[in-house]
């Protein structure tokens, strides 16, 4: 493409904007941070708050099992950002971490010499399996994922069931459990629990995929805008399909991370999880239509909603207003993400309006 | 059109195209169900030519596009690249293949950047396959520069103009280096500047050996770009010419190409009182001070570009859009703006442009979708009897001859021409006194068209006001007693029938005052 075009003289209407465009991409970013310190914020003041009611919450061993249930949350959330990225929804988390966390539990009983990796690879094997399954269904036969993970929800579930039954081992004990696997559950680096920093290294590479690589990029894109994703040749179906596994396979190690923290496991394992998690990810601010939204967002909300929980009872609260704190929490970032879409929608098409009739 | 000293590289080949063939179309047929979009189309594009396709709206330049695009693929027929046959399986294919395509409706991704947009799968990379950023970045401000954009890469796509959207599609165009560059309608958002310097990069590709494929329905952009023009008419091929020895009226003509009386049988019929009058309607930024009347056993019909603002005007009528300004009187009485029940009670009625999304409950039965206006009226005690519904609904199947197998399977399984006529049938169940039609014939085929035609026709014999928006001229001009022709919001010209030709609607549509200066040459 050597032809030289001769560029013409900018008239005044175009050259404008040059530098008002640039105002507007810093103002994307600036609402993105203004979005995750917001999360940042209500954490911090309900930390305050709950201190100031009650002064042991701070304590050394309280803000450890407070990091040890968001762990298992935080996973969860990590993953089903992927897939509500990509304008899809995983409901049946909660049923392949029981699913998973059952598996790993019966290879240690079964083969109590089994190395702790090999049993978290089994248990996100598990996982990998289940959300092949949900991507498959979803991605071929093209039925909408709200109503395919809400089917394996239960088959999830009911095969866990069945296999416990059938096994004739409907609950694992601690004392079942090798002690190797155990003290994973209980380990610390410099003070702070294993799983947490894993749920934090999970976050972190997932945030830096989704950033970094063509195809988290992609993923944005189909959730964006699905017929323009097609249009420009991205293989929506098989990047559809990774999320789901991949968010499958994270369900997994949340399972197995579910094993080695409360190392007692029966078929409820992870019930009731999948909206919890759905609701971390929301409250974090990524857009449940898809195309918007980051892991580290959804982090900080999976522990937000995890605080609430611990933090409530400690203040005396009845848990019953623990679901009724998340779900105006829920209606606060959704109405929060809402005005400050408009607003930026306001201001962007402000800086865009160069020639009017 | 002065098209050759245009040119300013010497050594281009000369303007007939006389370079290698890259990429034809060989009797190439596409059907959508029972509708054929395209039936032995085809085309030659050779390295170094900008050449034009044209033809009315529903001759198959679109459904031809995506064919080159790889989104649908031919039933029959050749694609020959470099002469020899590919299967174009999907865009990615289309791409690999060195054709870039512009569509004529943006396809961005809001929530990203403009440079993500433009780079989507094929950022810059640096070692590990990780996105480089910072070359993303000025990659996509060097293709801004040469298209004299003045847009911030990192901005989000989200809240930008039309026109802006159609620059950021034409960058993406840009970025592949594209052997075959293929433009549908790339020109009807932008403004005269903006064109100029689309056109100076098409013809800068041109220049250096790459296929232009330029779709419009300016006269005047064509002849200025194009050094060959190719005709479509009805998904047929018509033919292939030097733009040099071609006039606006010839490729006029080609285009329509038959009798236009025989096909639209419009009953003449004398006007009675005015039953619709529309004073000064105005929705700011979409239409201005829409004024007009249409009297009982009239058809009056809205001309114009798509996107000139018809189908508005008719839904602010109607009452499903709001309106800033301006009155709606039916039979003199005021109508009240906003509500559409207010409206059908006035007797009006809407037949909307997608039938699909507007018009029909795709999933519901033939029967439940004909009587779904008239649901209070057929109720007992607040419930629905289905052997009144089944009653009307035999009845206007039998007048309006739907062909269903059953009246109670779902509409999604009819023909689009049947769809239409269920459609018509919901409204004119309600008895209106003025029937409005949006697009009434929009991929539907002939047959079909032309019962469609036949049943206007007869009622506005019977004392109906008619207002029908319709892109397709010959439609236009055969049923019409009045064309109302709008251009950006406003309606620039009322034509009588006698008046009306393709000449007289095309000038006003695109702007250019009826009888004035004329389009180039």
């Amino acid at each position: 493409m050597s032809a030289p075009v001769t560029p013409a003289p900018l008239p005044e209407e175009l050259a404008a904007p040059e530098r008002t465009g640039r105002r507007g991409a810093a103002l994307v970013q600036r609402l993105v941070v203004v979005r995750e310190l917001g999360i940042l914020a209500a954490l911090l003041l309900l930390v305050v708050v709950t201190v100031i009611a009650n002064p042991r919450f701070l304590s050394g061993q309280n803000v450890r099992d407070l990091l040890l249930s968001a762990a298992i949350l935080t996973v969860l959330a990590a993953g089903q950002t992927m897939v509500i990225i990509t304008r899809n929804v995983d409901l049946s988390v909660g049923s392949v971490l029981g699913l998973s966390a059952y598996a790993t539990g019966t290879l240690l009983v079964v083969a109590p010499g089994t190395p702790v990796a090999v049993a978290v690879l089994a248990g996100m094997a598990v996982g990998a399996v289940c959300g092949l399954l949900n991507g498959l269904i979803v991605a071929a036969a093209g039925v909408p994922s709200l109503v395919v993970t809400l089917g394996t929800l239960y088959a999830f579930r009911g095969l866990d069931s069945l296999w416990a039954s059938s096994a004739d081992r409907l609950q694992i004990n601690a004392a079942d459990l090798p002690g190797g696997f155990k003290s994973l559950g209980t380990a610390r680096l410099l003070g702070v629990p294993v799983l947490f920093l894993v749920a934090v290294v999970v976050v972190l590479l997932v945030g830096y995929y989704l950033r970094t690589f063509r195809s988290g990029r992609e993923l944005y894109g189909i959730g964006s805008a699905p017929e323009a994703a097609r249009l420009s040749g991205i293989p929506v179906g098989r990047r559809v399909l990774t999320a789901f596994v991949v968010n499958g396979a994270l369900a997994g190690l949340a399972g197995v991370l579910y094993a080695a923290r409360f190392q007692t496991l029966d078929t409820t394992a992870g019930t009731g999880q999948e909206l919890f998690v759905v609701a971390a990810a929301v409250v974090g601010g990524v857009a449940i239509f898809g195309g918007s939204g980051s892991v580290y967002g959804a982090a900080l909300g999976a522990l937000l909603l995890t605080t609430i929980g611990t933090a409530l009872p400690q203040l005396g609260l009845d848990p019953f207003w623990r679901d009724a704190a998340v779900g105006a929490l829920i209606l606060a970032a959704i109405a929060l993400d809402r005005a400050l879409t408009l607003r930026l929608a306001a201001r962007l098409r402000g800086r865009n309006a160069r020639r009017d009739r | 059109m002065d098209h050759a000293s245009a040119s300013p590289a010497p050594g281009r080949p000369g303007g007939a195209g006389d370079g290698a063939v890259v990429l034809a179309l060989e009797g190439v047929g596409k059907s959508f169900g029972a509708v054929a979009a395209l039936r032995g189309a085809q085309l030659e594009l050779r390295a170094g030519e900008a050449h034009a396709l044209v033809g009315e709206n529903g001759a198959g330049k679109s459904t031809l596009v995506k064919i080159l695009a790889g989104v649908h693929g031919p039933d029959t027929g050749r694609v020959l690249l470099d002469e020899q046959p590919v299967t174009l399986a999907d865009p990615a294919a289309a791409r690999a293949a060195g054709i870039a395509v512009i569509y004529q409706e943006p396809t961005l991704f809001p929530d990203l950047s403009v440079a993500e947009n433009i780079f989507m799968g094929r950022q810059p990379l640096l070692a590990g396959r990780r996105i480089d950023r910072r070359a993303l970045a000025g990659r996509c401000r060097e293709l801004f520069d040469r298209l004299g954009v003045a847009l911030d890469p990192d901005r989000p796509a989200r809240g930008l103009s039309i026109a802006d959207q159609q620059m950021v599609e034409i960058a993406k165009a840009l970025s592949f280096d594209a052997r075959v560059l293929v433009m549908d309608e790339p020109t009807a958002a932008l403004s005269g500047v903006e064109v100029e310097r689309l056109f100076a990069v098409a013809r800068s590709l041109r220049d250096s050996g790459a296929a232009v494929l330029f779709i419009s329905h300016r006269f005047d952009e064509v002849f200025d770009l194009c050094d060959r023009i190719t005709v479509m008419r009805d998904g047929q091929w018509v033919s292939t010419d030097r733009a040099a020895d071609l006039t606006v009226d010839q490729v006029v003509r080609r285009m329509v190409g038959r009798e236009v009386a025989s096909l639209f049988p419009k009953i003449d019929v004398e006007p009675g009182e005015v039953v619709l009058e529309v004073r000064g309607l105005t929705s700011r930024g979409v239409f201005a001070d829409v004024s007009f009347d249409v009297r009982a056993g009239e058809i009056v019909a809205l001309a114009g570009l798509v996107g000139a603002g018809r189908s508005e005007i008719v839904r602010a009528v109607f009452g499903v859009d709001h309106y800033d300004a301006g009155t709606v009187r039916v039979a003199g009485e005021e109508l009240r703006g906003g509500s559409p029940a207010a409206a059908m009670a006035a007797g009006l009625a809407l037949v909307p442009e997608d039938r699909r999304q507007q018009g029909l409950v795709m999933e519901l039965s033939v029967e439940r979708n004909a009587t779904l206006t008239r649901r209070w009226e057929l109720a007992r005690g607040g419930l629905l009897s289905s052997r009144a519904e089944r009653a009307q609904a035999a009845e206007w199947s039998k007048r309006m001859q739907v062909k269903a197998a059953r009246l109670s399977d779902p509409v999604a399984t009819l023909s689009g021409g049947n769809q239409q006529k269920v459609v018509l049938a919901k409204w004119l169940a309600t008895d209106p006194r003025v029937l409005i039609v949006d697009e009434p014939t929009r991929g539907i085929d002939v047959g079909t068209k032309s019962e469609v035609h036949r049943l206007l026709s007869q009622l506005a014999a019977e004392g109906m006001a008619v207002v029908m928006v319709s892109s397709e001229l010959p439609e236009v001009l055969g049923m019409a007693d009045r064309v109302l022709v709008v251009h950006e919001g406003r309606l620039v010209d009322d034509i009588p029938r006698a008046r009306a030709d393709e000449d007289s609607v095309m000038l006003a549509a695109t702007g250019q005052v009826a009888g004035g200066a004329g389009v180039a040459p």
